[in-house]
């Protein structure tokens, strides 16, 4: 569904990716696992059209979408679920759900979502009024995905959603896009929580310093050596 | 449409709301000609309330050249009425276009370049300065020495040419006032103020929403600018006297944003409570100082800065959400 080939990204003269090449196959979870600026956010901002790639080619369902800005990539269906949940504080849940639905694929059925959403997430419904800001950060992380699902995305880059939540709170969270992928949302991962996150995913790829060093299923690299000495500890 | 506004509003706020433009709309009936002329200068500070708080309120640009918009709309139409006898009315289109394209012009350069924030604000004042020192140039609208409307008893009662009473301009200006009311309370709730609001919350968040930033941010530039230049085109015709020196100066700029920020920025009933408290508190201090045969010309816009510095020490929010609350008004977002 979404293929990476061979992508160059640079801050000024800092390389922070180089010749990334990956896929994301319609219908699985996809784990991007690494340490602290590894490059993992800056590929999600590269695939998102956030930050324009200097070389290589995003493939979105066969079209190139490398260089597009957001508003057209969300549109064709790749929904992010930022860092920290970026959601806005002083808006009512409501009103964030909204601001979910702008885009034009998704913009007719905003009324329909929104109820589906609180159907999905009664936690929201109840605080439907209240300023999104009040919400703990589990209730946060859930008003994060839902309002990337208000968009109709096909595919939703998850970037550390279990960042700063409590053990509790992470498990449910995974659940949600455990959930989410019976359902049939095809899902990319990105996880400093690299136990968890291989547990999770059908395919995984190690980034190491900006560039993919190992690629395999969830349980071969759960089982690989390299990877339970540097991100396991074992 | 109307309806939906009001879905959500407590039946006490509704009756509040009506009450009130029971009120203004009986005014003159009552009043004599100073106390409605203070009211114009209430509508008039509610209009361009409402007009700044639509980029800062809700989406987040700070401008403090919004005198800029004032003038240049004030001289088009006055210009165009002196020179060529074209009225206000027609005057007002060619007024607020320009105004729309100069805003343009300052949108492309701040988003094209990234100029954010203090910068944006920079730029706002720039660009009203360098219009201040044009028009002071202009011998066509009178230069540094102003630009005269003609005032002809002859001319009384054309309301076409807004050569009018001030019961016609206090009518005209409540008009302004509630429909940029109106016009703000749809926008809100609109998926543009849903676009504008997510940008001034979080501009990284609501790109990844996708979300067109810049132009999110110049729809509102142009929506602001183009309103705050129908308020020129009023304020040219109802003083009769302009000088690049009071309506391009950056204390005008000030005047104009005060009302929002002792209301309540970014909320809906801010800009009216602002300009219901400012107005008549300058018209107080006038005559205090007028009373006491004191000849300070900057009293006025020091009480102002201490009521100001009072507010953000106190409620830096504004006095709508407190007074909201305590009337038992609120809810989330208004």
């Amino acid at each position: 569904m979404l293929s990476v080939e061979n992508l160059d990204l640079f801050y000024g003269d800092a390389q922070a990716l180089s010749g990334v090449s990956l896929d994301v196959p319609q219908g699985e979870i996809v784990a991007i696992v690494g340490a602290n600026g590894a490059g993992k956010t800056s590929l999600i901002r590269a695939i998102g059209g956030m930050l324009r790639p200097a070389r290589g080619a995003i493939r979105f369902r066969s079209r190139d979408i490398a260089g597009l800005p957001s508003s057209s990539v969300c549109d064709f269906g790749i929904g992010q679920v930022a860092e920290g949940r970026q959601i806005f504080p002083t808006l009512s849940v409501r009103e964030n759900l909204l601001t979910g639905s702008l885009l034009p694929r998704a913009r007719g059925r905003r009324a329909h979502n929104l109820e589906r959403m609180f159907a999905l997430f009664p936690i929201l419904a109840e605080r439907a009024t209240q300023a999104a800001g009040t919400l703990s950060g589990g209730e946060q992380q859930m008003l994060a995905i839902a309002r990337c699902l208000m968009g109709e995305p096909e595919l939703i880059m998850f970037d550390e959603p279990s960042l700063g939540l409590a053990p509790a709170i992470v498990a449910r969270v995974l659940e949600v896009i455990r959930e989410l992928n019976r359902d049939g949302m095809t899902c990319m991962l990105v996880e400093q929580n690299v136990a968890a996150s291989l547990r999770l995913a059908n395919h995984a790829y190690v980034l190491e310093n900006g560039a993919i060093t190992l690629s395999g299923s969830g349980a071969e690299l759960l089982a690989d050596d390299r990877v339970r000495r540097s991100y396991l500890g074992m | 449409m109307i309806a939906e506004l009001f879905a959500g509003v407590s039946t006490r706020a509704r009756v509040l709301l009506v009450l009130l433009a029971v009120v203004m709309l009986a005014a003159p009936l009552v009043l004599d000609r100073y106390l409605v002329s203070v009211l114009i200068l209430v509508c008039l500070a509610a209009y361009t309330g409402q007009a700044w708080n639509i980029l800062l309120g809700f989406a987040g640009l700070l401008s403090l050249g919004h005198a800029l918009y004032l003038g240049l709309a004030a001289y088009i139409s006055a210009g165009l009425y002196v020179h060529f006898g074209i009225g206000p009315w027609l005057g007002v289109f060619p007024a607020v276009a320009v105004c729309v394209a100069v805003a343009a012009l300052l949108g492309w350069l701040a988003f094209r370049f990234r100029i954010e924030g203090v910068y944006f604000a920079l730029l706002t004042i720039a660009f009203a300065e360098v219009a201040r020192i044009g028009f002071d140039h202009i011998g066509f609208t009178g230069g540094a020495g102003g630009f005269f409307l003609p005032v002809r008893s002859e001319d009384q009662g054309q309301w076409w040419n807004l050569r009018s009473g001030p019961t016609f301009f206090y009518y005209l200006a409540l008009l302004l006032a509630a429909g940029a009311f109106l016009l703000c309370a749809v926008l809100r709730r609109s998926r543009l103020g849903h676009r504008w609001l997510a940008v001034r919350e979080d501009p990284e968040a609501a790109q990844a929403l996708g979300i067109h930033i810049n132009r999110a941010r110049m729809s509102a530039l142009l929506l602001s600018a183009g309103m705050t230049g129908i308020a020129g085109v009023f304020q040219a015709f109802y003083a009769n006297n302009l000088f690049p020196s009071q309506i391009f100066d950056i204390s005008r700029s000030i005047d104009l944003i005060l009302a929002p920020i002792i209301g309540g920025v970014g909320t809906l009933f801010g800009p009216i409570l602002g300009a219901f408290v400012l107005a008549p508190l300058g018209e107080v201090l006038i005559s205090i100082t007028g009373a006491i045969g004191l000849n300070a010309p900057g009293t006025k816009a020091l009480v102002f800065g201490l009521f100001l510095m009072a507010i953000i020490a106190g409620v830096p929010t504004g006095l709508w959400p407190r007074l909201a609350s305590l009337l038992r008004l609120r809810s989330v977002g208004r």
